[in-house]
């Protein structure tokens, strides 16, 4: 069936904002699939609330709108744009929930918009819980003894007819919101009223625990004419019972015979085939781990985090085929891009074993408990491929970059057998170390298999790395013994550790005996055809494959890893970017990266992709081979920065900025002798390495002052002290991690925040534009509303920001990119802290101001000036729209993180709001972020007693919004006072009703509570906190953010809203 | 214990000896499935030859001797990357190593086998020699590898004496239908695809000119009652037994080497009873009906190819493991028509034959190992007897 004449206009639903279950891995597939459709003529308008991604580039669709995601918007878009067609199943849940409320109310129909794809019958056949579970029994596939409850009493008589333990799924959530296991009555009654509020249609599926049973995927892929095939199946190393994007994964299955893997796999094109979908979709088993059992999970019919993993593991464009189906080919008329010579109406059949390791938040939420259940807690992920299992496992270890390299990285050596038997049956991110420890201790596999069911091969493996650690540590280390634990990826500084030889004599040793890494090309068919696409992986004791390609000018560009808090998609939109650029300039492109959900590890980015973990032996390895003529370490994040200094020592040229420069800003006394030059600024401070030093500093200045390590991301470790006592306890809890660099003691200044990104091409610079942070200093730059242009501060100001701007990049030496912040108090500027490289907001800034900063970037690296590439130097002339950057949350999927805001940056996401004035920006920027208010017209206040003043102003205002307010003893006295009819509710210690009732009571729009200082987390303000993050009633933590609610709201039209697309900004 | 591998083109890898300690020579291919290498080791197609694996982790899940698809193992070696240590299965009876030793079959671990399969594929199947022996002349053992010839494979894995498989009387013989397994503490049936008994009562002669149980069996779940007979069968033997439908199986070999099978082919040929081939049977029909084959640079052998009905234009994933194809090319439009053709290189999958109660495939619809979605097949086998019953 050729291409569909009719399809000429798309609409394609992009994912919002990053949150924990909804991440990357969609901006990865709708990049793909748009591109797939430009290239069949067809006319894209795409529409994510989401900034950081390359989706929403100008280059990837014809029109672009960065509107909030919300049924009024699509409607009105869709008025606007008059698409024939829309593609919801790229958007992940929340494009597909988008998609299926516009066919159920009748728009689509009425408006002449076909859903492409999966058609809407499908889509309810799949997520219906009981319409699903009906359809399963017809074709005789079985799913675990279940029923759909609307109400908890409902819920609690059919556990009593199948049993404890059950699982809890509410229907429509994504990544598993509100989800778990109960084993008792109160924990159902518990966990399931939660779920019930969360589901979008009030349901929550309850079903036999089938926890312990292996959990196996498969995906699949089928078009209109019925032909289907399994793209990989994957097995989870842990057992059902944890979220398997919390899991660590294989592909293919290795424990799975021709019998189970078969059978599996004809259920899933089953499934499939009745369900008819079309595009690509992903079927969860659970399979008896003892017999031919198994039970259907779930199916999702979209392309998924588990698709774009597939994806990456065999080399097989998932979204790109998709896109194509959905156009109307088929399968067999669709060639398989890796080999050119093949269609995609095959299956991938791999030679290597792929891992995936998730990246859990735990470093940021100390505070959060660390066990793993049905509900996903990852904010990204690394995948490996090596030739053996334990290769991969080593490599994806040492990918996740949170000071792991080995089994031995979590040490475990206290506890005894008894206490390891214990401890291994908690299911935590920790088990594989945990059940290291128990075989070092000499447990012996079927126990530990009993204890966490994880199949045995799995436990032999860890055995066998194990075994290896202590030959090493036995030595003496021979050759052969050397040869054995590269083969299995032991990184040369823990073979040091272990054996005591340095790693420079490791590496010679090496060389010495031919023991190199070696590259073997991803190509989808096991080397049954020749493959032309130049996806790479390394592994030891092979034949090389990759070719060192001469001619052209090669750069190597080091991408930024897993996503996690902190260094998000921004860094893969700007890494991909730069790749683009530099390809554009006539380079060949080298990119490594580990992260299987971005953009930049497809493999038609780079000219070469090496999938390999960002540590300098890993990257010296491709550098031996690839000799590259420079290396691009500013668009990579914090994860490229680290590697320059060993990049230097490999003899590879860093472009742009020099690393000595790079340097000088992060050391305290380098940039203070710079800013004492340039004349600028900034809050006085020192260094300090301990505890005592911190307290003398902190004394000098007078408090507060504020605490943060050098050298990290998104303010990790930073905090606001305010005594002798907090930064005893701040300083423990940094040095808790062997810190290479001194920690930083400042004062701290309140003020406006400003910030910053520019590119100087060693002379002039040129600045897109400045931003100003809604939320005082204080919070994170990536946790704050950023607002583009800067609104409160004078054209004094920013002239001078301009001013300091360049002078700072001119005496870093910068060529590239530059990002500044800075604090205004009335007209005097300071510099909080400069970053010689890409930042969080240059997607942002690029996409509002029409300015590619990146590709400027690009191009002053190699040699171009700012006014060679067409652009007056200096502060650029200012929008005359307004932008603002919401940042996003996932508080709700950590159970026990502290959501006070702060220092240290804990959002995982953002969105964009743009509009014609202040007001309606701001109202789309909330919009977007979820903030739909108001619903109930009943909020809460709770503050400290320094913040009664602004509480006043802010519930006044509320109050005339029509809201009752609610608060406690002091700040209900205190709004009183000023008049507003505020009710006193008790503390969470008096009697009933307390604050805590009334947030339970489901009646609630907003909590306002700004927390005392401490992480004293046994606080009430804590627990309130806690208790409406997980109620799902919005709360504010900064009285900034809720002045600025208050305002959105007061402007909130009841119209439509100002669509403006993003693309033809120029 | 060190073991070498060396092929004809004088290429040597150096690996570790697995399996029984003896020198081997034999053809050496590769075979791309990433499970069931079970089913691939006990395949009488691989005699003959050795066969190394793609996929770098084999053993995982030891051995089953239920999953057996004949009485023993086929292929004169096994070539491996790695050989896991644990056979980690509910099912599993012994490891790959020790079926391997009481088998007596050489083998070769952790050498290279993503270069080998890259040789292979550059310069197409060689012959090679898996050897424990470092002391190997080149100059002696490549003329030998280059003079191997295999020969008369057939006549080595048929059965010897004609014999029977009764179908199953009712579908609880058969093993629960896929899906419906309920763990029960016992050890249980495999399960099947199969759900319904649609061939009871009928009557197949299969000829065995190397045949995986899993065709008879295939057979026999839907109620057919299978006389199973030696290669060198007569066709007069055959007819005599009056059967509702022939299947020729899959087999090892050079097909055009079957000289005599082929005449007899010709002999039911003639005959109108319906007729169902797989692979070497497929071959042996096409040359019996003046078809030629040829061999393939390097075969194809793995559970990931895509073959398209042409009758109904919907592409399958199958089960392949065959070096000679039919030249489509050769046939007489009045004969045999193409059927099935590989949507990845375009070569002849399958065959229709004018005017004729028969059809033949390249590949294996009895899976096993591989995708089970070809196995409606045998139901339109099955209805091909009913018509040819009634007509």
């Amino acid at each position: 069936m050729p291409k569909n004449p009719n399809v000429k206009k798309v609409l394609v639903i992009g994912s919002g904002p990053i949150v924990i279950g909804q991440a990357a891995e969609f901006d990865y597939a709708g990049t793909q699939a748009c591109r797939s459709l430009k290239e069949e003529g067809v006319e894209v308008v795409l529409v994510n609330s989401n900034p950081a991604t390359i989706m929403t580039d100008k280059d990837i669709a014809d029109r672009v709108y960065i509107e909030p995601l919300t049924v009024k918007v699509l409607e009105q878009l869709i008025e606007k744009e008059q698409p024939d067609s829309i593609l919801p199943t790229l958007g992940g849940q929340a494009g597909l929930n988008l998609g299926m409320e516009l066919e159920e109310s009748g728009f689509l129909a009425s408006h002449h918009v076909t859903l492409l794809g999966t058609t809407a019958a499908t889509i309810r056949k799949a997520e219906d819980r009981q319409a699903f579970k009906d359809t399963m029994e017809k074709i005789g596939e079985p799913c675990a003894a279940s029923k759909v409850v609307e109400t908890v009493e409902d819920g609690v008589a059919f556990v009593r007819t199948i049993g404890y333990p059950v699982v809890l799924r509410p229907a429509y959530t994504l990544g598993g919101s509100g989800g778990g296991i109960a084993h008792s009555q109160t924990e159902l009654e518990e966990i399931l009223a939660n779920g019930l509020r969360l589901s979008r249609v009030g349901q929550v599926l309850v079903e036999r625990c089938i926890a312990g049973w292996k959990e196996i995927e498969y995906e699949v892929m089928r078009d209109h004419a019925g032909n289907c095939i399994t793209v990989c199946n994957m097995e989870n190393i842990d057992p059902v019972g944890v979220h398997t994007g919390d899991s660590i994964v294989v592909a293919p299955s290795q424990t799975l015979g021709d019998k189970e893997y078969q059978m599996l796999r004809s259920s899933a094109l089953n499934i499939i085939s009745e369900l008819q979908i079309t595009g690509g979709c992903n079927v969860q088993f659970a399979l008896h781990p003892v017999s031919f059992e198994y039970c259907v999970i779930e199916v999702n019919p979209r392309v998924s985090r588990s698709s774009a993993l597939a994806s990456k593991a065999t080399g097989y464009p998932i979204a790109k085929v998709a896109a194509k189906i959905a156009l109307g080919y088929t399968l067999d008329e669709i060639p398989n891009s890796i080999t050119g010579k093949t269609c995609a109406c095959f299956e991938p059949t791999l030679d290597y074993c792929v891992v995936k390791l998730p990246r859990l938040p735990f470093d940021k939420f100390i505070t959060a408990k660390r066990t793993l259940t049905t509900q996903m807690k990852a904010t990204g992920e690394v995948m490996s491929i090596c030739q053996n299992f334990e290769g991969a496992l080593m490599k994806a270890i040492r990918s996740l970059e949170q000071h792991v390299d080995c089994l031995r990285s979590y040490d475990f050596t206290d506890l005894t057998l008894e206490e390891l038997k214990d401890r291994l049956k908690i299911v935590d991110d920790q088990r594989i170390y945990v059940i290291a420890e128990a075989l070092r201790k000499g447990m012996d596999q079927q126990t530990i298999h009993e204890l966490t069911m994880i199949d045995v091969w799995f436990i032999d493996k860890l055995a066998i790395l194990v075994e290896m650690e202590a030959a090493l540590e036995q030595g003496p280390l021979t050759p052969a013994l050397l040869k054995e634990a590269k083969r299995m990826e032991f990184p040369d500084c823990v073979i040091s550790r272990l054996t005591g030889v340095s790693e420079n004599e490791i590496r010679q040793m090496r060389h010495k005996n031919g023991i190199v890494a070696a590259f073997k090309m991803v190509d989808t068919c096991a080397a049954e055809f020749e493959a032309s696409t130049p996806y790479y992986y390394s592994c030891f004791g092979s034949e090389n494959e990759a070719v060192r390609t001469e001619g052209k000018k090669k750069v190597l560009v080091l991408g930024s890893g897993p996503i996690r808090i902190g260094q998000g998609i921004e860094f893969d939109y700007c890494s991909v970017h730069a790749t683009w650029a530099f390809a554009k300039a006539g380079y060949e492109t080298i990119i490594i990266n580990n992260n299987p959900e971005t953009v930049s590890t497809d493999f038609d980015i780079a000219d070469k992709l090496y999938f390999e973990p960002l540590t300098p032996e890993d990257v010296e390895n491709i550098v031996r081979l690839e000799e590259p003529d420079g290396a691009i370490v500013q668009f990579g994040g914090q994860t490229a920065i680290k590697l320059t200094e060993s990049l230097m020592k490999m003899g590879v040229p860093i472009l742009g900025t020099k690393a000595e420069d790079v340097d000088a800003a992060e050391d305290r006394e380098l940039f203070d002798r710079i800013l004492e030059q340039t004349g600028i600024p900034r809050a006085a401070g020192g260094t300090v390495y301990t505890a005592r030093e911190a307290k003398e500093v902190a004394n000098r200045l007078g408090y507060p002052v504020l605490v943060r390590p050098s050298y990290v991301l998104g303010g990790q470790g930073m905090q606001i002290a305010i005594n002798d006592q907090e930064i005893e306890e701040f300083m423990e809890i940094i040095n808790r991690i062997a810190q290479d660099h001194p920690i930083l003691v400042d004062k701290y200044l309140q003020g406006k925040e400003i910030e910053v990104d520019a590119v100087c091409d060693g002379t002039d610079i040129l600045i897109p534009g400045i931003m100003e942070h809604i939320e005082r200093t204080g919070v994170h730059s990536g946790d704050s509303i950023s607002v583009y242009p800067a609104h409160t501060i004078d054209r004094v100001v920013k002239e001078k920001i301009a001013e300091y701007t360049k002078r700072l990049a001119r005496a870093l030496h910068v060529k590239g990119l530059i990002n500044i912040q800075f604090i205004a108090i009335g007209e005097e500027v300071y510099v909080i802290e400069v970053n010689p490289r890409s930042s969080r907001t240059v997607p942002y800034i690029s996409k509002v101001t029409g300015i590619p900063i990146v590709d400027l970037a690009a191009e002053v690296i190699i040699g171009k000036t700012i006014r060679e590439l067409g652009y007056e130097p200096g502060l650029q002339k200012e929008a005359d729209y307004v932008a603002i950057k919401m940042p996003v949350f996932s508080f709700e999927k950590i159970r026990g993180a502290e959501i006070s805001l702060g220092p240290e940056m804990k959002s995982t996401g953002e969105c964009l709001g743009i509009a014609r004035t202040f007001q309606e920006a701001l109202y789309k920027a909330f919009l977007g972020s979820g903030v739909d208010l108001p619903k109930f017209r009943q909020m809460i206040i709770t503050v400290k007693d320094a913040d009664k003043g602004e509480a006043i102003e802010i519930g006044r205002r509320f109050e005339k919004l029509g809201y009752t307010i609610y608060a406690t003893r002091s700040t209900a006295a205190a709004l009183r006072e000023a008049g507003i009819k505020a009710r006193k509710v008790n503390k969470i210690q008096q009697e009933s009703p307390t604050v805590m009732d009334l947030i339970l009571g489901h009646k609630i729009d907003l909590v306002i509570d700004t927390p005392t200082q401490g992480r004293d987390k046994s606080r009430d303000g804590f627990l309130i906190r806690r208790t409406a993050i997980e109620t799902g009633v919005n709360c504010l933590t900064s009285l900034d953010t809720a002045r600025a609610l208050v305002t959105s709201l007061e402007n909130a039209r009841s119209g439509d809203l100002t669509l403006i697309d993003v693309a033809s900004l120029s | 214990m060190k073991a070498f591998l060396i092929l004809e083109d004088g290429t040597v890898f150096e690996g570790t000896q697995i399996g029984a300690v003896r020198e081997m020579i034999s053809e050496i291919v590769f075979n791309t499935s990433m499970a069931g290498y079970p089913e691939v080791l006990t395949d009488p197609s691989y005699a003959g030859q050795a066969v190394c694996m793609t996929y770098p982790l084999i053993g995982n899940y030891g051995v089953c001797m239920e999953d057996m698809e004949s009485a023993r193992p086929w292929p004169d070696g096994l070539i491996v990357r790695e050989l896991s240590r644990t056979a980690s299965n509910f099912r599993s009876d012994k490891s790959i190593q020790q079926f391997l030793e009481e088998n007596d079959v050489p083998g070769i671990a952790g050498i290279d086998t993503r270069a080998l399969t890259r040789l292979l594929r550059e310069k197409g199947t060689m012959n090679g020699m898996i050897t424990t022996d470092a002391s190997f002349e080149p100059e002696e053992v490549i003329p030998r590898l280059k003079a191997y010839r295999t020969g008369k494979v057939v006549e080595k894995v048929t059965c010897r004496h004609a014999y029977e498989v009764k179908g199953a009387v009712s579908l609880a013989d058969i093993g629960p239908a896929s899906g419906s397994a309920v763990y029960t503490g016992e050890k249980e049936k495999r399960p099947t695809m199969v759900r319904a008994l649609n061939g009871a009562g009928k009557r197949v002669a299969l000829l065995d000119l190397g045949m995986k149980y899993n065709i008879a069996d295939s057979l026999a779940s839907r109620g057919v009652n299978v006389t199973v007979y030696p290669a060198f069968t007569s066709a007069r033997e055959i007819l005599d037994s009056r059967p509702d439908g022939i299947m020729l199986s899959n087999g090892p070999g050079d097909p055009k080497e079957c000289t005599e099978i082929i005449k007899e082919i010709r002999a039911l040929y003639e005959s109108d009873v319906p007729i169902f081939a797989i692979c070497l049977g497929h071959q042996l029909m096409a040359l019996a009906t003046g078809a030629d084959t040829y061999k393939l640079k390097y075969g194809h052998r793995g559970g990931n190819h895509p073959v398209k009905d042409l009758q109904t234009g919907r592409v399958y994933i199958s089960s392949q493991n065959h070096g000679y194809v039919v030249d489509m090319d050769t046939l007489d439009e009045n004969v045999a028509r193409p059927a099935f053709v590989n949507a990845n290189d375009g070569t002849c999958e399958g065959l229709s034959y004018v005017g004729k109660s028969i059809f033949t495939v390249q590949y294996h619809p009895e899976a096993c190992p591989g995708p089970q979605d070809s196995g409606y097949l045998f139901d339109r086998f099955i209805e091909m007897m009913e018509v040819g019953k009634h007509a």
